[in-house]
């Protein structure tokens, strides 16, 4: 029988707490569309995109009305591309970004990610060639979104693809300088990169998917917020408990979503990506929940512990929710798409020390970070190493999306607007890496990778 | 199937008669009626049998949005289902 409280708290979470699905992302096999031919490469990926999602807009309209929780984006994710274009006897990459933007066009998305390269080992085929058309792809496109997995726990660290990643990033930010640097937005450098993560821009259809699948991204860091503060001044435990319970309520929406909309679509239910996503809307900030814990701003010490609580509760009551869980699955720390972490930033608690630090202990990197226009590539490449080290020590996803902001310096302001928000300009640590980051080679497994 | 229509906001005279007539111009059965007051808010809670419904759940929550714009209310029209999903294990 249905609780009135119960209704009521749904109804209150979608209306005041900013509940929502953040994405329903259709992954889509391209394996079948190599052909030596570029052109007809190109081809075979625009007809079987608008083929397979064509109906995926107005599904995740007709769900969202049926249901009455907000569905705020619709996104596809493709094979990394980089191993279509091994096929090809062109080395014209930017052809498939093309068409992968005229094929999102097409079915109305808001995003496709895939232009990928999967590097952790070392290169391969259209591999190194293809890193270096990343900036040219990112810049002629609007919707195309971009990742390189330089690392895994396995193979360890490929320091040559994170030297060259520095020098691409720095790319993206001139090539884009007119348009705030849009083109960083839109690449994500990975360690352990997911196959299955249904959020931009780290999006890709691995290859040890099937041929195609629904993968849905929830969201609600203000659900958690509104009910760490009505349960007032309670210990940690209870804290703990209180979040696992609301992500259970929140992965539960998403994988109701998730199988409708497989159902109507005819395709198979992939994963629940449990993630608490911020957007720069008031209200929907996970910084908010760490300082709602009881910090005086997210950034000073505590943090790191706030957010391990966090993370670890989240996942807790959302694997409970969902028969499959997959993706990034945690708590996201993106600096100008969270309200509360743009305000720490520029009251200065907020720096990228810490920020690194946090990334051990939640389920992204150090994403959306807005860093100086004239900051160096091998600083850039050293931050990738860093990040990667992490996540290959713990056996971790972790990231880095960087903004070198042309033109501005520490303190500045740099505005995207919508859901990829703005922020102040972070400073970094300007000691020189160069001669660590030129030596180049591989950093071998770690121990953790022996587990036979 | 049952769907949940939720009306949120300022009491006002004639908020049931101007849901139901919507329900009865779409033989839509209405099972159970509920109110209560949220934080000084009136919510108005109806369960509703779609089983017979000339409209789709899609198409009452647009004719609820319409009557909700202009009525100065808050109207979600939701399945049952994310009820039950959400709040049992």
């Amino acid at each position: 029988m249905l609780n009135v409280t119960d209704i009521l708290e749904t109804v209150k979470m979608i209306d005041k707490d900013n509940l929502d699905i953040r994405t329903i992302t259709m992954g889509i096999s391209l394996l079948d569309c190599c052909d030596p031919d570029i052109d007809a490469a190109c081809r075979k990926i625009y007809d079987k995109i608008t083929k397979k999602a064509e109906k995926l807009v107005k599904t995740g309209e007709d769900i969202e009305k049926q249901y009455g929780i907000p569905i705020i984006h619709k996104r596809i994710s493709v094979t990394p591309i980089s191993l279509i274009a091994s096929a090809c006897t062109s080395h014209d990459y930017v052809k498939f970004a093309k068409a992968l933007d005229k094929a999102a066009n097409a079915v109305g998305v808001n995003f496709i990610g895939g232009y990928t390269a999967l590097v952790h080992k070392g290169y391969a085929g259209a591999d190194e060639h293809f890193l270096t058309t990343i900036p040219e792809a990112l810049t002629e496109t609007d919707l195309v979104c971009s990742s390189v997995n330089v690392a895994s726990t396995k193979t360890g660290i490929n320091m040559d693809a994170v030297a060259a990643m520095g020098k691409i990033i720095k790319d993206c930010a001139s090539m884009t300088a007119d348009r705030n640097c849009i083109a960083c937005a839109k690449l994500v450098v990975f360690a352990n990169a997911p196959e299955d993560n249904p959020f931009m821009a780290g999006a890709f259809h691995g290859p040890g998917e099937p041929e195609c699948v629904i993968n849905v991204g929830v969201s609600g860091p203000g659900v958690v917020r509104a009910a760490l503060k009505k349960a007032g001044d309670c210990d940690l435990t209870e804290v703990a408990d209180i979040v696992k319970k609301t992500a259970f309520k929140i992965t539960r929406a998403g994988q109701l979503v998730a199988f409708e909309a497989a159902k109507r679509l005819g395709v198979p239910f992939g994963i629940v990506d449990l993630s608490l996503a911020p957007t720069p809307a008031v209200g929907d900030s996970v910084a908010h929940i760490l300082e709602e814990m009881g910090l005086e701003s997210c950034g000073a010490c505590g943090t790191t512990a706030a957010l391990a609580l966090l993370n670890d509760a989240v996942k807790k009551g959302g694997v409970m929710a969902s028969s499959h869980v997959g993706g990034l699955s945690g708590a996201f720390i993106p600096v100008t798409e969270d309200a509360g972490m743009i305000q720490a930033a520029r009251r200065g608690s907020l720096r990228i020390e810490k920020l690194e630090a946090m990334t051990a202990v939640c389920s992204v990197g150090l994403d959306m970070i807005i860093v100086p226009g004239d900051i160096p590539a091998e600083i850039i490449s050293a931050i990738i190493a860093d990040e990667a080290s992490i996540g290959v020590v713990n056996s971790k996803t972790t990231a880095v999306r960087l903004i070198p902001a042309i033109g501005k310096k520490a303190g500045d302001e740099l505005q995207f607007g919508g859901l990829l928000g703005g922020g102040p300009v972070m400073e970094v640590n300007r000691y020189s890496p160069l001669r660590f980051i030129s030596r180049g080679g591989r950093i071998p497994a770690p121990m953790q990778s022996l587990k036979n | 199937m049952k769907a949940v229509i939720t009306v949120i906001g300022k009491d006002m005279v004639g908020i049931l008669a101007r849901v139901s007539k919507i329900c009865y111009d779409n033989n839509i059965n209405i099972s159970d009626v509920t109110q209560s007051v949220l934080q000084d808010l009136f919510a108005m809670i109806m369960l509703v049998d779609m089983s017979s419904s000339k409209i789709s759940c899609a198409e009452l929550s647009d004719k609820m949005n319409e009557l909700g714009k202009n009525l100065g209310l808050t109207i979600h029209v939701m399945h049952e289902d994310l009820f039950n999903s959400m709040h049992k294990i």
